[in-house]
């Protein structure tokens, strides 16, 4: 590992100005634990690295049932599922903070960390698309948002501008009847990259039988994750069967574009996506089902 | 022998004496040691299979600040001139240092090729960069049975295959060809009512241990080198740090330091010659440290193979003849365990027609190192598939056709030996029994699988010394490092003779120097040979104690008797005097009592398990989850049952993963592309239901106190078992390890 400097800012304007400043020496690092893990095993060049941890933002954990949540780029995952309305109201996303590492990463893993490092893989992903998440980005320009599926576009790559930096993440208040979920396929029980990651959201009517709207992303299966937008789009207005679900499945599947690699077949990714689909979405109708 | 004998220490469960450091982390590993002056070393690797090294620069390293020396084959004794001095073995010499740093050839991604010193592990790590090498890269050949073909790239232009004693003229990747016969195997078939005939191939696994490898080494004025290391055995790292220094053992002293793990990966070494090359280099002490990348990729795994296996049987399932071809990836140099493979694959069974080949190839992956009874785990997970599928067509309970076919005392193994009393027939008998066997299974998807094996264990040569406290305690002084317990085990044999706690030892792992010749730990054969060692020890500070009983009662030592910690004084005057109130008498009756005991055993004893497992599939994803696992096992006597339920626990969790996701994936250019213990996949504890050691006790004749090793036997059995489950599951039989999900799904047809 070769040296580089650590600085502490203090407010979003300082980190910006110093990241546009640096340009692509530096890195922001919110828990770290994938930018030393990738800075140590020299996978990454990086001479400036700027802790964000002490701007008030982006420690911002604040839930609103009327306007939702926002979610400090740097909030850790453990803190997010301990809070009960954020469990009740996102559980696609808490599904996901509860898997990431194991306990001790949780300590220290932020959500914000999880997107930024644009991992194909990344559990964050597909629950902040299938929530509708946006990203307030903070830069030389001025602040902008843009949803979380724009946000990423290859593999480590983001819709980032030079000296850009994400300060919060927005989800809107979850809809009557509606819930999410988040699973991935891994071969073992923890300590493991997704093979194949498949969020869902569905809100229903009130008789609990139709489907008023619903989306899908997928984790793993293409250089960024994917809205499966199709799949999501003819699940509209749908009675919950299993012939409806097996549909939007294959629409999911169509859209794959995996690889193989060491964590898996490019057959088999195609074939969990289809699994995995209908597991989430009939989690997600569980849930709506079996909540009060 | 000493059957049913009840014993005071023996087979009790004290805390082990080391235990209070290993868990507060105060325990010195190599990792840890410090020494003024310290240098820091790393080793460059090659990033090809199989290449040819045109030309190596180190001058830009050299250059760098704070690189204080650069060290590459051509500092090692050259081991081409060794070859007229020594004929045949230089051959040998040759691999041996070829393997710690590449002369002419890299033979696998990540053979070491240059290493540097430095004043810090990142200037080091840096200095690596800027040596330039010159590669002509060949292509590699990454298969057992790809390099066995005629027209396969040739690692070694000078390596021809021997086979029972003759050398081929040409050269080839099969080193050598081994051949067990027993009886007549094709009378054997042709008295068959079914013959079962299955092909098996396994993966290249890696032991996994916590521990990387590290080692610290020092140079003296007068040329003593001393080296601080983890390893298996200190006076093996000494014989071959000598050996490839061409350095006398004489002047080397090796201090292993705590051990994080070996399972057999500790035993050869890799980085300790370059410390000690890097250290004469700069004139100051050297430490080395692997990563974890370094570990997969630059030392040794247990080998992937090729097994095919042919059994016959009649239908009142009596086996009648047993068939075996066993081809093992040695790595990048023979070696591998295809010899113990061949002795242990159908050990278990009395079987009067046998013939085994068994064949030892290179390939460009690492040198293959031992690994938890090297090369059984994978001969058996063909023969005990076959077993099973036999048992399953004749009709017969697997354990009724185990017990069937079972061997006993007096049974010949198809490489010569004949079973002494061991303990096979009660592992099966006690499975049997067990609740586990009996409980209902009947669920979809769910299935039980059971399998045994068998390791021969090893003697070899142990010593220890006592030292015998005033105030009743006493020193023990071995040389075994300790990595499962054995400090206790072996503290608790000399306890039991002097009839003392075994709180009242004080045991201590000491370096070369300061102990007599102690081979290494494993081969399970600690806790047997070196305890053995401490017994003998034990006996021997008790004569001495007698003797210094009858000079205080002014008696002849042949009216002092020992018993229960008491001497007592017979025929005639009534003495007695506890053990330790005699050791505060030393001093008036002679001075310091040290005891020494030295062995070299020949009754190791064979061992056999039996192992039950309950699993689920899901047959969307191909996942297996184990619900329940229990493992019998034939201790002989065990010492500790907590460290020997320890062992049969890790042994078959180790399996478990070898069974279901371990193994290296390769590119095609032949580069480990999950060389990290994220995508190496090990069972972590959420893959695992609480492992049921089930200890049986068939004293080992070949031991005071009845022990038989192991460590080893319990990573035999799992991968049969779990592929029989999955039969039981689905009905598929699985003939490829391991058995990861993506397998599975493409077994069932799903992909
Ligand atoms: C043992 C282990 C297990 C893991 N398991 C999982 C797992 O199961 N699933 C999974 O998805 N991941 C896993 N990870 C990866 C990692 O923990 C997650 O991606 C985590 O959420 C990253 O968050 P962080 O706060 O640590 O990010 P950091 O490492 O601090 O940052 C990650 C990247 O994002 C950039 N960045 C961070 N914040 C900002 C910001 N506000 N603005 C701009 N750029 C920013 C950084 O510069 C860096 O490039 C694991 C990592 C480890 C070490």
């Amino acid at each position: 590992m070769r040296d580089f400097a650590y600085i502490t800012a203090n407010t979003v304007s300082e980190a910006v100005t110093l990241l546009d400043e640096k340009g692509q020496s530096a890195r922001i690092l919110a828990g770290g634990t994938d930018l030393i893990v990738q800075v140590r095993e020299a996978r990454r060049d990086v001479d400036w690295m700027i802790d964000i941890k002490s701007i008030p933002e982006v420690n911002v954990l604040d839930y609103n049932a009327d306007t939702g949540l926002t979610l400090g780029a740097a909030v850790e995952c453990y803190k997010i599922y301990a809070v009960d309305e954020i469990c009740d109201a996102y559980p696609g996303l808490v599904d996901a903070t509860k898997i990431i590492g194991g306990t001790a990463i949780q300590g220290r893993a932020a959500v914000g960390g999880n997107l930024c490092n644009a991992s194909p893989a990344a559990d964050c992903i597909p629950p902040l698309i299938v929530l509708n998440a946006s990203c307030v980005i903070a830069g030389p320009n001025g602040a902008r948002e843009l949803p979380v599926e724009q946000f990423c576009t290859g593999p480590g790559q983001t819709a980032f501008d030079n000296g850009e930096m994400l300060v919060s993440l927005k989800i809107p208040a979850p809809a009557n009847n509606s819930s999410s979920f988040y699973l991935r396929f891994i071969p073992r029980n923890e300590m493991d990259i997704a093979v194949v990651g498949a969020g869902a959201s569905v809100t229903l009517d009130d008789a609990k039988q139709t489907i008023v709207s619903a989306r899908i992303a997928l984790g793993a299966v293409a250089p960024t994750p994917l809205f499966a937008e199709e799949a999501s789009a003819l699940l509209a207005g749908r009675e919950v069967s299993d012939a409806a679900i097996d549909e939007a499945a294959q629409a999911a599947q169509s859209i794959a574009r995996p690889i193989s690699d060491m964590r898996g077949t490019a057959e088999q990714r195609t074939h969990l996506v289809g699994v995995l689909t209908r597991r989430a979405l009939n989690g997600a109708i569980q849930r709506i089902r079996d909540a009060a | 022998m000493t059957e049913n004998k009840e014993y005071k220490v023996v087979g009790t469960r004290p805390i082990r004496h080391d235990g209070v450091d290993k868990v507060t982390g105060r325990a010195l590993y190599g990792a840890d040691f410090q020494i003024a002056g310290l240098l820091h070393g790393r080793v460059l690797r090659s990033p090809h299979a199989h290449a040819r090294i045109l030309s190596i620069d180190t001058s830009r390293a050299e250059a760098l600040p704070g690189v204080k020396g650069v060290v590459t084959a051509q500092d090692l004794p050259s081991a081409e001139d060794r070859i007229a001095d020594l004929g045949e073995g230089a051959v040998n010499l040759k691999h041996l240092c070829d393997n710690i740093l590449a002369s002419d050839k890299v033979l696998y991604t990540g053979h070491a090729v240059a290493a540097v010193a430095a004043t810090s592990p990142h200037i080091a790590e840096e200095a690596c960069k800027l040596i330039d090498v010159e590669y002509e890269v060949l292509s590699p050949v990454l298969e057992v049975r790809q390099a066995m073909e005629p027209d396969a790239p040739l690692l070694h232009e000078t390596l021809k295959t021997t086979s029972m004693g003759e050398t081929a003229d040409e050269p080839s990747n099969v080193a050598s060809h081994i051949q067990h016969t027993l009886g007549d195997p094709e009378k054997g078939f042709a008295e068959a009512d079914i013959i079962i005939e299955r092909d098996f191939v396994t993966g290249t696994v890696h032991q996994g241990y916590i521990e990387p490898h590290n080692a610290t080494a020092h140079f003296n004025q007068d040329g003593h080198l001393t080296i601080w290391c983890s390893t298996q055995g200190a006076f093996t790292v000494r014989e071959q740090v000598a050996e490839i220094l061409q350095y006398p053992i004489s002047k080397i002293k090796v201090v292993p330091m705590e051990i994080g793990g070996g399972f057999g990966g500790k035993i050869s070494v890799y980085i300790k010659p370059v410390a000690a090359l890097l250290a004469k280099k700069t004139g100051k002490p050297v430490k080395v440290l692997m990563n974890r990348t370094d570990v997969f990729e630059g030392t040794g795994p247990t080998p992937a193979s090729y097994i095919r296996v042919k059994m016959g049987a009649t239908k009142a399932g009596k086996i009648t003849a047993a068939e075996a071809y066993l081809a093992f990836e040695g790595g990048a140099y023979p070696g591998s365990p295809v010899g113990p493979g061949a002795m242990c694959i159908f050990a278990p069974y009395s079987i009067e027609n046998v013939i085994i080949d068994g064949y030892d190839v290179v390939v460009n992956k690492p040198k293959t190192a031992p690994y938890r009874a090297p090369g059984a785990p994978n001969a058996a997970f063909g023969s005990e598939t076959v077993i099973d599928e036999l048992a399953e067509k004749l009709g017969i309970d697997p354990l009724e056709f185990r017990l069937i076919n079972g061997a006993k005392e007096g049974d010949r193994r198809a490489d010569g030996p004949v079973h002494p009393r061991i303990g096979f027939i009660e592992t099966v008998e006690t499975a049997k029994a067990h609740p586990h066997y009996t409980a209902p299974n009947g669920k979809k998807h769910h299935g039980r699988g059971i399998a045994s094996g068998y390791w021969f264990n090893i003697g070899l040569e142990s010593s220890v010394t006592i030292n015998v406290n005033a105030d009743g305690t006493i020193n023990l002084i071995e040389g075994s490092t300790d990595i499962g317990g054995t400090r206790a085990s072996i503290a608790m044999q000399a306890a039991e003779v002097l009839g003392i706690p075994a709180e009242s030892v004080n045991p201590s792992v000491v370096d070369t120097n300061s102990v007599g010749y102690t081979a290494v730990t494993g081969g399970s054969r600690t806790t047997y040979a070196t305890g053995y060692a401490a017994y003998e020890a034990a006996q021997d500070v008790k004569r001495k104690m007698i003797e210094r009983a009858a000079k205080l009662w002014e008696v002849d030592v042949s009216n002092v008797q020992f018993e229960d910690g008491l001497f007592s004084s017979i025929n005639g005057k009534e003495e007695q005097i506890s053990f330790r109130d005699l050791c505060g008498q030393l001093s008036q009756t002679g001075g310091p009592v040290v005891g020494s005991g030295t062995v070299n055993p020949g009754g190791a004893g064979g061992a056999y398990a039996t192992h039950v497992v309950d699993l689920m599939v899901d047959e969307e994803t191909g996942k297996v989850e184990i619900l329940r696992y229990t493992a019998v096992q034939d201790a002989g006597k065990a010492i500790h049952p907590s460290y020997v339920e320890g062992q049969i626990q890790g042994g078959a969790v180790q399996g478990i993963g070898w069974a279901l996701n371990e193994e290296y994936i390769y590119n095609a250019e032949g580069t480990m592309t999950n060389a990290s213990f994220l995508d190496y996949r090990m069972p972590t504890c959420l893959d695992l239901p609480m492992i049921d050691a089930v200890i049986v006790e068939v004293p080992n004749p070949g031991h005071p106190y009845g022990v038989r090793g192991v460590g080893e036997v319990p990573i035999v059995p799992p991968m049969a078992a779990i592929a029989n489950a999955i039969y039981d599951a689905i009905g598929i039989r699985m003939t490829e390890l391991p058995m990861s999900p993506d397998r599975l799904l493409k077994a069932m047809g799903k992909i």
